[in-house]
């Protein structure tokens, strides 16, 4: 009964808190009172644009980096004073690759196995093998793989121990599109598992097809989060207008439709008129494309930042 | 989860066994060849033509028990220098190895006994090879090893605190012009320290390398009481600079 009451306990113990959480270096503010709770079973897209403080959050997430204050918390650790605690229950997938190239697939993941504590390496490996669909590559060197099996093989080390929790830092991050929809296949099938996943990226599709839940990023904090239908909804409306023209008038129908409070944002060549729905007398002229209003609207109104 | 935890270290050190596996020919062959090298040159040339006994041994033999010295800094300091450079500035591997229940102070530790380890087996080599150029084994010998080991210990450490503080590796030729080639040439390795000026032959004393010299060939030709206190030294520079090569990383790796 006790077991049953602290595993239940343990259940209702977010995967990720952070409160107020500051971190500096020298002048620059990267993180800047951040708020975010990840609950147990989601997949959470951090999605923000570069400098935001992504890859600063994951690595206070880790320890790697010590917060100035705030209050952390991951998988009911306190960091950081259990920061190696809370290591041997999440995975970690970096930005760069950093495999030993030298060395075997199978030792690369041997090696972590190890790492991890992991009771039989043997299995873990062989697990693992497989989910990176490396089992006839498993005596070549790393550098003999390609970019594709390179990330297969990251993503494979990173769960190696069947971590509670893994942290995707920008897991797709120059990969060409067959690669990228490959490893989406893979961080499908983990979130599909239950494995509490958060996910940075800058890729709005990414955050799209893999995260139940968004948090845009900018400056360091929070700036929206939600389902992405309903961050659309609620920053974006129903529907978006994109207007090709010369670009003095461009000029004028920004004008016109901010007139009407509507929002207006630039979508390289043309401006996209966001909530179009909303629009009145003209505001979006008749030649205008119309489409459903995307994550990429609210990223780009809401960060400033031209989407990828 | 407690400090200096025994599986963290050995998880680290299957990381440096993986890859040793790759390079390991390349390693042993200059281990072998280098010390041949050296007493082909200095112990047999010099030693024939110019200086015929130093210190009441062949010059074969002093230079034989001198050059584990050498070989034990080559095989310490470098590559501790260099691999952990590359190995948190290029590859980005400690950044791995710390996403996992690792911590500054473990890797550390793990590193230093690899290298400590490594240079205690090499280190072996130049005596080896001494023995084939008429060096008489000694049961004193079999400790050669665990000296090669502790000093290596320092040595790497001094390697990983260096390579913790420079920002760019060609910063590093400083440190082996101003650090490492002066501690190899005033160890009496080729020649005795005594016959230096006083102020050298003191601050002789308190190079590791000389220490490890005279451990040597005690260990070839009989040990003496003051051996004891040349321990004594090894293990307090391994441990100093084990805990400077601690806080160095720690400042590097730990935003």
């Amino acid at each position: 009964m006790a077991a049953c009451s602290s595993g239940w306990r343990l259940e209702l113990v977010p995967a990720i808190e952070l409160q107020g959480v500051v971190k500096r270096f020298g002048p620059i503010t990267a993180v800047n009172g951040l708020d975010l709770e990840v609950p147990r079973g989601i997949c959470l897209g951090l999605l923000g644009p570069n400098g935001a403080g992504k890859s600063t959050t994951m690595r206070l997430l880790t320890g790697q980096a010590i917060a100035d204050e705030g209050v952390l918390r991951v998988l009911g650790h306190e960091l950081p004073a259990e920061a190696k605690a809370a290591r041997a229950e999440m995975g970690v997938v970096p930005q760069l690759d950093n495999l030993d190239i030298d060395v075997s697939v199978e030792d690369n993941l041997a090696v972590y196995a190890r790492l991890y504590r992991v009771a039989d390496v043997h299995a873990a490996v062989e697990r693992t093998l497989d989910i990176a669909r490396l089992r006839g590559r498993r005596r070549d060197a790393v550098d003999k793989l390609s970019g594709g099996m390179r990330r297969r093989l990251l993503l494979a080390r990173g769960l190696v121990h069947e971590p509670d929790l893994m942290l995707l830092d920008e897991p797709t991050v120059g990969l060409d599109p067959q690669i990228r929809t490959e490893l989406w296949s893979l961080i499908g099938g983990l979130r599909s598992r239950g494995t509490t996943i958060l996910m940075s990226t800058h890729y709005i599709e990414e955050a799209e097809r893999l995260a139940d839940e968004v948090a845009v990023m900018a400056q360091g904090r929070i700036i929206a989060r939600g389902r992405p239908a309903d961050l659309v909804a609620r920053h974006a409306g129903r529907e978006t207008a994109e207007v090709y023209a010369p670009p003095e008038r461009l000029i004028e129908i920004r004008a016109a439709a901010e007139a009407q409070g509507l929002r207006v944002r630039p979508a390289g060549p043309a401006v996209a008129i966001v909530g179009a729905e909303r629009a009145r007398d003209g505001a979006v002229p008749p030649d205008a494309g119309r489409r459903a209003a995307s994550l990429e609207d609210v990223f780009v109104l809401l960060t400033g930042e031209e989407a990828e | 989860m407690r400090r200096l935890e025994p599986a963290a270290i050995t998880g680290v050190m299957s990381r440096e066994v993986a890859n040793f596996r790759t390079f390991w020919k390349a390693t042993t062959f200059s281990s072998v060849l280098e010390p041949i090298i050296y007493l082909v040159a200095f112990g047999v040339g010099l030693g024939s033509t110019i200086v015929d006994r130093v210190d009441g041994l062949e010059y074969v033999e002093f230079v034989g028990t001198g050059m584990v010295a050498t070989a034990v800094i080559f095989s310490s300091a470098l590559p501790a220098m260099f691999g952990t450079f590359v190995k948190y500035k290029f590859q980005n591997t400690y950044d791995a190895i710390l996403a996992a229940p690792v911590d500054v102070e473990e890797l550390v530790t793990a590193e230093m006994l690899w290298i400590g380890i490594r240079s205690g087996f090499y280190g072996c080599f130049p005596l080896l090879v001494a023995m084939a150029f008429g060096l008489d084994p000694a049961p004193g010998m079999l400790v050669v090893p665990l000296f090669c080991f502790v000093t290596a210990l320092g040595f790497a450490a001094f390697g990983i605190a260096v390579a913790g503080t420079v920002s760019k590796i060609d910063q590093f030729s400083y440190v082996t012009t101003l650090f490492v080639t002066p501690l190899f040439l005033v160890a009496g390795t080729f020649f005795p320290i005594d016959g230096l000026p006083e102020g050298l032959q003191a601050a002789a004393q308190l190079n590791p390398l000389h220490h490890l010299v005279e451990l040597v060939r005690h260990a070839s030709f009989g040990f003496e009481a003051t051996d004891l206190i040349r321990i004594a030294v090894l293990i307090a520079f391994a441990t100093a600079l084990w805990r400077v090569a601690v806080s160095r990383m720690t400042a590097r790796l730990i935003d």
